[in-house]
């Protein structure tokens, strides 16, 4: 019974694994291929199947005119908008939540859990409903279609992230630590950088990861608030054309785009396997 | 000079947290405020320390109106039950931090630290990481930090509460040294606890406080001798005092079916009915006493506390032995009779054993 328990077990995690990994693998030996490998037999294995070539990633990297499709462009517009925007994010967040841990609001029937939930709400609305909105603000102060506009737009998508992490964070610093600081001589905003920042190091990096996690996966936005002046990476990647670019140049550029994902989620993952984001502190 | 609170009160919610508390501490004093959980010690503490601003009354220190001076400004400083250090600095690093925020020259926070280490026994451990630290450790980091501060006004909340047995005992000794040794006579020194052998033993000033009131001020032998009401008597003893509901006529005092003849200080008392208070350990075995029913027998080090039953009465009795009982067993047992209270039925103390009220 056990034996049986054990086998499909492992069959199931071999199975899921393979599943998962398999495109993955496609992709990566797609890239390195050229026209001959691809559309000769069914290969995988460089060097011994097929003769790897550059020739796909070259392609990403070469202008329009010469016959590529220029990826490096929407790529650094794509790492701008992300980290410039995370890191306000982060740095407004961590304020608002450092308040809204420490402090009670108190206005009408508002306190601070209606207050953090009306951040958070922000992610619940579906994209779509934000998107006329966000338009019709961006083009009234002038900034459709350029890098800055996206900018305004991300932090309001990735603060809610911020916010929500961060509350959870210093809710679980005691208090206590803060009124240390505070009878020990600090004003409270020594006490804020002196003491709760420097013991948040971990949440602020889960926080920051996740930022940036959401914002370089964000399509929507990135298709409808820009046209031809700025482009972002997804938007670029999703509108290249197999008829046109070649299959392993395509597989090239979807294994750069998720290549920043691969080492924020290994730096996430080593946090969080640490068990405990409060992990500062006892 | 003197640290003065006038008629503090403070009600965040529904109940009274501090109910008009006035206090006058005089520099070179230890004062210790003796009340159960959520009774307003650390309440007091924090306004103390201004981390709370009460609703009513005020603080003045030095002549000066102390609700005005923000926290960071005030001089003071405090040691909490959690032990609380800075999680990012090292132990030498966190006994500095205060220091270092009033700017001192190096070298004076130098002497100042190594002094301060040594008092609580640390030397040696000022490279470690405060999560190495067992809890007496760091909980003495907590303490050499206030000390080495050389604030006016310490403050310790319970500071013990959060350590084992053994380690209370040991420390608790040597909060007696370093009170005497660490602190100079500017200091006002204001240590809240629940236990009242701690207050005993540090033998300080002491104020009860029950539900944000104070319920009686005086040196820890008068607390302990002339407890002023029941409520008193209760929370300054522990196990606490037990309370017999009876009666008093010419000779004897009588509860429970039990009369006792009455001695010397009890002559005076007018005859009613009366809550007469014994402590646990003037209770003894006796096989020519009085019946009463095992409830209860629990085992700490060598003592044994007896939960008993007799009608309608429930006391705790203190063997200073350790025996096994069994439940629902009888036993029989004696009291003191010298050292009955009588309480009113107002609950106020009438006449105690050691002369107060009515003696």
């Amino acid at each position: 019974m056990s034996k049986l328990y054990t086998f499909l077990k492992y069959f199931f995690i071999t199975f899921w694994t393979v599943f998962v990994v398999a495109p993955f693998l496609w992709a990566v030996s797609t890239s390195f291929k050229d026209f001959q490998s691809v559309n000769s037999k069914v290969t995988y294995i460089p060097w011994l199947d097929f003769e790897p070539t550059l020739e796909g990633w070259r392609v990403l990297i070469k202008s329009p005119a010469k016959g590529g499709v220029d990826i490096v462009e929407p790529y650094f517009n794509s790492i701008f908008v992300t980290c410039t925007a995370s890191l306000i994010s982060i740095v407004l967040g961590t304020l608002a939540a450092y308040a809204l841990s420490r402090f009670t609001f108190k206005a009408g029937f508002v306190r601070n859990n209606d207050i953090t939930f009306f951040f958070i709400s922000q992610r619940i609305m579906p994209p779509i409903v934000l998107s006329i909105p966000f338009f019709i603000f961006l083009s009234t102060i002038g900034l459709l279609d350029s890098l800055l506009g996206l900018v305004v737009v991300y932090i309001v998508l990735l603060m809610p992230i911020a916010v929500w992490i961060m509350v959870d964070f210093f809710n679980r610093v005691p208090k206590e630590l803060d009124e240390t600081a505070l009878i020990d001589g600090c004003n409270p905003y020594q006490a804020f950088y002196k003491v709760v920042l420097p013991n948040s190091i971990p949440g602020l990096i889960v926080a920051g990861m996740f930022c940036i996690i959401f914002g370089w996966i964000d399509f929507f936005f990135a298709f409808i608030l820009t046209f031809t002046e700025v482009q972002l990476l997804p938007v670029k990647v999703v509108a290249l054309n197999s008829s046109i670019t070649p299959w392993w140049s395509l597989s090239a550029s979807a294994l750069i785009s998720v290549a920043p994902l691969i080492i924020v989620a290994f730096i996430v993952e080593r946090y969080l396997s640490k068990g405990n984001l409060s992990g500062a502190l006892k | 000079m003197n640290l003065i609170g006038d008629k503090i009160s403070y009600k965040p919610d529904e109940q009274f947290h501090l109910n008009d508390v006035s206090f006058n501490f005089k520099k070179g004093n230890l004062y210790t405020l003796l009340g159960r959980t959520l009774s307003g010690k650390t309440t007091l503490l924090k306004t103390i320390a201004g981390l709370l601003n009460p609703d009513q009354g005020s603080i003045s220190f030095e002549e000066k109106d102390f609700i005005k001076i923000p926290v960071w400004e005030r001089n003071v400083a405090m040691v909490y039950q959690q032990f609380i250090n800075y999680p990012h600095l090292n132990v030498y690093e966190n006994i500095t931090f205060p220091l270092e925020q009033r700017k001192l020259s190096p070298e004076q926070v130098k002497k100042d630290v190594d002094e301060a280490l040594k008092t609580v026994g640390l030397v040696g451990f000022e490279n470690r990481k405060i999560q190495e630290l067992s809890g007496g450790q760091q909980q003495r980091v907590a303490l050499a930090r206030s000390l080495a501060k050389k604030a006016k006004i310490l403050l310790l909340d319970e500071p013990l509460v959060n350590l084992d047995y053994k380690l209370r005992e040991q420390l608790r000794e040597e909060f007696k040294r370093i009170f005497s040794e660490g602190l100079s006579q500017d200091t006002i020194l204001i240590y809240s606890t629940t236990d009242p052998q701690e207050v005993m033993e540090l033998n300080g000033e002491v104020i009860v406080l029950d539900e944000g009131k104070v319920l009686q001020k005086g040196p820890a032998k008068e607390i302990f001798e002339n407890p002023s009401n029941l409520k008193v008597a209760e929370i300054s003893n522990d196990p606490p005092m037990n309370v017999l509901k009876g009666s008093k006529n010419s000779k004897n005092l009588n509860f429970e079916n039990i009369s006792l003849e009455i001695t010397n200080h009890f002559k005076n008392l007018e005859d009613k009915d009366y809550n007469f208070g014994i402590r646990a350990s003037e209770i003894k075995l006796d096989e020519n006493g009085e019946e009463f029913e095992i409830e209860l027998a629990e085992i700490s080090g060598s003592e044994t506390l007896l939960h008993l039953k007799r009608g309608n009465s429930k006391i705790i009795a203190l063997i200073e032995e350790v025996m096994n009982f069994k439940i629902h067993e009888k036993v029989k047992i004696n009291f003191n009779v010298n050292k009955f209270y009588a309480f009113g039925e107002d609950e106020k103390l009438v006449s105690s054993p050691y002369g107060g009220i009515n003696g």
